[in-house]
């Protein structure tokens, strides 16, 4: 037997399988065919094969918020993630919205569930803009590997929900330890531009659609530096160099540019992404490093006509602080990794500080399953990093770096990010103050159903991946 | 330059003994201290450093006095963290290539490569490690070309030219889907691999240096050769500890039944994040865990029942547990790390440790581990002087250290970052370039 003998009874087997499917159209199918051809004589009757175009609403979410109870937290601390603080405030919630915040004195109804968050602390759920859970889930498998297409540098057509296993743990841990009640899926960083990613509901379910975030736009990943060189030039192809990254990106602008010009052009779906780009309904997330990079991408922006809306990563942001600020651009950073790769050699603890100190719009991610468990401590490092050089940061400020920052640069601060009325009710409670690595969420709700309570062995997600396994509903 | 002593020394002995040339006397007074046993800190404390040890560590009443005093006006006084296991030291940006001596993948030797010979002690991860109050490590090269690591060394974080203060302290070996994958396809391989190793070493046995051992190979893979076999000679005498890094339950007991074939190894189990769920065998059998500290994901098959509550849980039921900095993204967030241990003491259902408990799992009980019991990551009476002073409560993220004595000698908390830090304190180019400003 040669190596190839199994393969060509598979071969085999799916050779006999299309066999019987022809069979199984017996003849009732075949008079529908006849019946066609006839009809297809009168040409008026020939229908046009056409695919839906992206407004009409493809791969749309079908996420529904989940029963909640109208529910008030009294006598809690309260950031509200525009950078206040209210002590011993009152949060109110019904119907899925905030409805009121304010003071102990804030009028409630009489017949609602009131907690009493005296000692407590409430926060708008925490957003992580820069994630790819789904996309390279746990276990990290080879085969669960569908975070990078990176069999080329340029894949805008490639959408990272289309990869998304809702199944993967990693979004439980992230509610329950991270009060993480919203996240952006990107596509990882070998390709120029990588494709679209997804904004999702940390809600559990069984499709992708299910955890879409209604109504937020797409972005669109976008990487510098030395991830793209490093793969392409490695296979022999361009981009070898920081040069050619530029080049590369430059062409497949004007290539989209004349694409959008011209109303003969074919329907494609790389395309049609860099045009949503360039008409300012998809939202750029450029992974970059360095701060000279940045500077290049900003008047690369420039010239073929779209906004860079964050930086990610930007280890080095804190170089062109006011380049940024001016520019209108957030840094997505990490509080302290450093030194990891060359391009990440000068980075600093100070550098969100530096970011707040000049103006700039500031976001602490994550792009790790443990780190965006802790947001909360990650934002807290950034701090004191400022707070100890006399960098005027207030607490509240240093939870807008993981709630309403991320929410705008995301393009959903309108829905969620902030515990204001008419808003999503995305909210934790913390059993602590949430800046302390002492502190951890003890309720978190999603659009005001009660999501993780960890009072509530049973109030806690278990992905399908982990019935029967080692642990199962264990407080992780 | 405190090395010179030390220099004369036989090159496996510990330079404990030796005065630090430079080493100043202190008396740290009105301390919030910390001794790292374990303890809860003591209020109004006092350290005494002296010849480069400790000589006191307690309540101010009854303290002696030596040298400078600094008054810590009610700050955190701790012993210096101790990190294992680490790679500091042994790359300057791991991306690298050429600056990162961690793997050796096609080098012919695995369990007899030594890191002590190669350890820079400029390197800026030391400094940077330095200024977060980690004062000595455990730190070696990771398996690659074969399922021994390597010999791993301690060192301090000094700076001064000689970080070695142990050569050849621990050898590290991979089992579970790390050595499976390293032995050739499978645990199965891995484990006749190491038992085969370690009945080379057996045969080496006083014979060191003598041309006989059998190679083990395939092809072009060399997965122990001669050396390598001298070199698993004080493994399977008990001289030198083996680190097993497992992390799976079964993997962990098939490690536990290594030791009734060969009895004199001294094991420690790296990881271990399924530790839990056998935490009753580890306990009997005296084996140290340095554990996975929050890994809470099924990142492989191997870590199913992954929790952050494994530390706390193998702590209860009686193992002696050291964090792990190799999991970490930097081992300078052992810090954070024992800080999310104290909060799991609040969370329903979970199992954390006590502030004091934590403490050590990053400060005394590594260094037990690693041979430094009652020298490092303590402070007590003959314990070397690492005394680190800090701007708030040490297992609070964003809490730094102010001031870091190693060995007595008080350390410039000054690197690359810091360097960039104050640089860029402004953006002001009015008059020069950035590049003038240093």
């Amino acid at each position: 037997m040669t190596p190839h003998t199994p393969r060509r009874a598979r071969w085999g087997a799916l050779v006999m399988l299309a066999g019987a499917l022809a069979l199984s159209l017996g003849a009732g199918a075949l008079e529908a065919r006849e019946k066609d051809k006839k009809k297809g004589k009168d040409a008026a009757d020939t229908p046009t094969l056409v695919a839906k175009k992206e407004a009409e609403g493809v791969f749309p979410s079908t996420y529904r918020p989940y029963p909640g109870i109208a529910t008030a937290i009294r006598g809690a601390t309260i950031f509200d993630g525009r950078g206040g603080q209210i002590d011993n405030g009152v949060v109110f919630m019904s119907g899925g919205k905030i409805v009121a915040v304010g003071g102990p004195d804030t009028p409630i109804p009489a017949d609602i569930a009131v907690l009493d968050g005296t000692g407590k602390f409430v926060t708008p759920g925490i957003i992580d803009i820069h994630s790819h859970l789904g996309d390279y889930p746990t276990p990290a498998v080879q085969a669960h590997s569908d975070g990078n297409e990176a069999t080329s540098p340029t894949t805008p057509e490639v959408w990272a929900e289309h990869s998304v296993w809702p199944q993967d743990p990693g979004f439980t841990r992230a509610l329950a330890n991270g009060g993480v009640t919203a996240l952006q899926i990107l596509p990882g960083s070998a390709n120029l531009m990588g494709g679209r990613s997804v904004t999702l509901k940390n809600v559990p379910a069984r499709t992708v659609q299910g955890m879409k975030f209604p109504g937020a736009p797409y972005g669109f990943k976008m990487a510098c530096g030395e991830n793209p060189k490093r793969v392409y030039g490695g296979k022999g192809r361009m981009p070898s160099t920081r040069m050619g990254n530029f080049a590369v990106n430059r062409s497949t602008w004007l290539a989209a540019i004349d694409y959008a010009n011209n109303k003969e052009a074919k329907r494609d779906l790389a395309k049609e992404t860099l045009v949503g780009v360039l008409k300012g309904e998809i939202l750029v997330h450029n992974h970059c490093y360095r701060a000279d990079e940045m500077a290049l991408v900003l008047d690369m922006a420039k010239e073929m006509g779209y906004k860079v809306s964050t930086f990610h990563h930007a280890v080095e942001a804190y170089k062109i602080g006011d380049l940024l600020r001016e520019n209108d651009v957030c840094s997505a950073i990490w509080a302290d990794w450093y030194g990891f790769k060359m391009e990440s050699y000068d980075g600093i603890l100070e550098n969100a500080a530096f970011l707040q100190r000049e103006g700039a719009c500031v976001v602490i991610h994550s792009d790790d399953a443990n780190d965006i468990q802790r947001l909360n401590q990650e934002a807290r490092k950034a701090q004191k990093a400022g707070q100890r050089l006399g960098i005027d940061i207030p607490d509240g400020v240093a939870i807008q770096w993981i709630t309403y920052n991320p929410a705008k640069a995301m393009g959903i601060a309108e829905m969620t990010g902030s515990l204001e009325p008419g808003k999503m009710a995305d909210v934790v409670l913390w059993n602590g103050h949430p800046l302390s690595v002492y502190s951890r969420p003890e309720k978190v709700w999603i659009d005001g159903a009660l999501m993780f309570d960890a009072t509530n062995p049973k109030l806690r997600p278990v992905s399908d991946f982990e019935l029967g396994q080692p642990g199962e509903g264990d407080v992780k | 330059m405190k090395r010179l002593l030390a220099a004369a020394l036989s090159s496996c002995a510990l330079a404990l003994a030796a005065a630090p040339a430079l080493a100043q006397d202190v008396t740290i007074t009105n301390a919030r201290l910390v001794i790292g046993d374990g303890s809860e800190p003591i209020a109004n404390g006092t350290v005494v450093v002296r010849g480069g040890s400790v000589v006191y560590a307690g309540p101010a009443g009854g303290a002696p006095s030596a040298g400078e005093t600094v008054d810590a006006a009610g700050a955190w006084v701790t012993p210096g963290l101790f990190a294992t296991v680490t790679t500091l030291g042994l790359a300057d940006v791991s991306a690298v290539g050429e600056s990162n001596d961690i793997t050796a993948r096609s080098a012919p030797f695995s369990a007899a490569l030594d890191a002590a010979a190669i350890i820079n002690p400029a390197s800026q991860h030391i400094l940077v490690h330095r200024a977060a109050g980690i004062t000595r490590a455990a730190t070696t090269t990771l398996p690659s070309g074969s399922i021994f690591a390597g010999q791993g060394a301690l060192i301090d974080l000094d700076g001064d030219g000689q970080a070695v203060m142990q050569p050849r302290a621990f050898q590290m070996v991979a089992l579970g889907e790390g050595g499976a994958e390293l032995a050739g396809g499978s645990r199965v391989a891995a484990h006749v691999l190491l038992r085969a190793a370690l009945r080379e070493a057996e045969a080496l046995v006083g014979r060191t240096g003598t041309p006989q051992t059998t190679e083990i190979a395939r092809g072009d893979d060399l997965f122990l050769g001669r050396f390598d076999a001298e070199a698993l000679v004080p493994v399977v005498t008990g001289r030198q500890k083996l680190y097993v890094a497992a992390e799976r339950a079964a993997d962990i007991r098939a490690v536990l039944a290594i030791k009734r074939d060969f009895p004199r190894l001294d094991l420690v189990l790296v990881g271990a994040s399924e530790g839990w769920l056998v935490a009753d065998a580890i306990a009997a059998a005296g084996v140290p865990v340095i554990a996975n500290g929050l890994t809470d994901l099924p990142e492989s098959f191997e870590q199913l029942g992954a929790t952050q509550s494994n530390a706390g849980r193998l702590a209860r039921a009686g193992v002696k547990v050291a964090i792990n900095a190799g999991s970490l993204q930097d081992p300078r967030r052992l810090q954070q790390v024992a800080g999310n241990l104290v909060a799991l003491t609040r969370v329903p259902g979970a199992s954390g440790m006590s502030w004091g408990a934590a403490f050590a799992a990053i400060s005394s009980v590594p260094a037990e581990i690693s041979g430094l019991g009652g020298k490092a990551g303590v402070l007590k009476p003959g314990a070397l002087g690492d005394v680190v002073i800090w701007d708030g409560d040490p297992l609070e993220v964003g809490s730094v250290p102010t001031r870091v004595y190693i060995g007595g000698v008080k350390q410039d908390l000054t690197n690359h970052q810091t360097r960039l830090r104050d640089r860029y304190l402004d953006l002001d180019e009015s008059d020069r370039p950035k590049a003038f400003d240093w």
